[in-house]
């Protein structure tokens, strides 16, 4: 026998994983431990209220407003739940700058840990062993699977979120967005972009 | 020796694949459905974010490996329901009662919700350990990198460090202790720093010289140089 159940009590529901959720889900609710409406408003929390929407207005932020910026590298905590940016897994902030000298990236190679209240769910790639195992190792392999090359002279610094800190990076701010308004520019900042393995898109 | 999530440095991954642009937050509906119901789960107390991180980690390498994201999360999820006494094992089987349930009464309502995501859980704590190391300061990894307090245990040092030295970067306060709240032994919190490390420190072969990898490490982690 592949699994002794006691040892691997999931090895009692539905191998598939859509009915081994929905299986879990029914015995909970049954039991009145969990309750479908909860279950749909965390969803539309994620799917429909807090991405990297958040993450972007910040950014655009720092990159319009000095002062802004340097509260921001002092105290991202601080600053973002200001904005209304505290929660769950964002609890302890840190932004990281990217300069023509420095490019960061962020990855959690033992888990998939993410600064929730400011970027959302983490994407799948994000999760996937492949970003984990590779990016502290090889960063600029990983950079070019994205489509993305930088200057040799760049180093790259890897943070690897194995603490409940979270790390927003803030890319460089893309020429000929002079005189933008923060939500022009904050429209120029992808989500990838602040994790690292992407750049902030170039003004029209 | 390592354990399976402990996957940092690891060769033989494939590439990386970037989504698109528009690609959903959730791929399928019973990922929306995983995430929640382990969320809602959670409120009910029994259990904290250690001792989560440390369920999904001890699957068996072998369904570690196999699983999807969102499988590993309902999987360890089912095993920290019964292994903390919320379900039985006939309740799996599909041969329990439906009578209320003791924690019943700590059900998360739907009206609850942005309040508790809002709240969070900081993992920050008061300690009287004192930092034993300071900003520039050179540091080793402990090794092996393994827990300290349980065989077998929840760490958060990564293998690839271990044994490794760095260079302390910034101080981050005095946080919970993972290695011990993992395992009911208590939040134990002491101070957390930020200890930067050349990539030629970790990698026979570094991309670039200049490179670094920085890592959230706990003072008990580090030993000076």
């Amino acid at each position: 026998m592949p699994h002794d159940h006691h040892d691997h009590p999931h090895a009692l529901l539905p191998p598939e994983p859509a009915l081994r959720v929905k299986a879990l889900e029914t015995i909970l609710t049954r039991k009145g431990l969990i309750d479908p409406r909860t279950l749909d408003q965390i969803i539309d929390t994620y799917q429909n209220k807090i991405g990297p929407k958040n993450g972007a207005q910040v950014v655009a932020r720092a990159w319009s407003d000095p002062g802004f910026r340097d509260a921001l590298m002092q105290d991202a905590t601080a600053v973002v739940a200001d904005l209304g940016y505290f929660g769950r897994q964002g609890e302890h902030m840190v932004a990281v700058e990217n300069t023509p000298d420095l490019h960061n990236m962020v990855v959690c190679t033992l888990c998939s840990c993410y600064p929730w209240p400011l970027l959302g769910i983490p994407p799948a790639w994000y999760k996937s062993d492949a970003y984990r195992a590779r990016v502290v190792r090889e960063p600029r392999a990983v950079l070019a699977d994205f489509g993305v090359a930088l200057p040799k002279e760049t180093a790259v610094r890897v943070w690897d979120s194995t603490a409940e800190m979270r790390y927003l990076v803030i890319p460089m701010r893309p020429e000929g967005s002079e005189g933008l308004s923060v939500d022009e520019l904050a429209a120029l900042v992808s989500r990838d972009s602040m994790i690292g393995t992407g750049l902030a898109k170039v003004a029209k | 020796m390592t354990r399976i999530h402990d996957m940092g440095g690891r060769f033989g991954d494939g590439p990386v694949v970037p989504d698109a642009p528009d690609a959903p937050v959730f791929a399928t509906d019973w990922h929306a459905q995983a995430l929640a119901v382990t969320l809602a789960c959670g409120a009910l107390g029994q259990w904290n974010i250690d001792i989560s991180r440390h369920a999904r980690e001890r699957l068996s390498p072998q369904d570690y490996t196999g699983f999807s994201y969102y499988e590993i999360w309902i999987s360890a999820l089912t095993g920290l329901l019964v292994e903390r006494g919320v379900l039985t094992l006939d309740d799996l089987r599909g041969q329990g009662d439906d009578r209320s349930h003791p924690l019943a009464s700590r059900m998360l309502k739907a009206d609850a919700v942005t309040a508790m995501l809002a709240k969070g859980g900081p993992a920050d704590r008061e300690s009287e350990i004192a930092p034993k190391f300071s900003p520039g300061q050179a540091v080793r990894c402990r090794h092996p990198g393994d827990s300290c307090l349980v065989d077998g245990g929840h760490t958060r040092l990564p293998a690839y460090a271990a044994g490794a030295c760095g260079y302390v970067l910034r101080l981050h306060g005095t946080h919970v202790l993972p290695d011990s709240n993992a395992h009911d032994l208590g939040e134990a919190p002491e101070p957390l720093y930020a200890v930067r490390f050349a990539a030629s420190e970790l990698w026979a072969n570094p991309e670039n010289a200049d490179d670094q990898v920085i890592i959230d490490l706990w003072q008990s982690y580090l030993e000076p140089l």
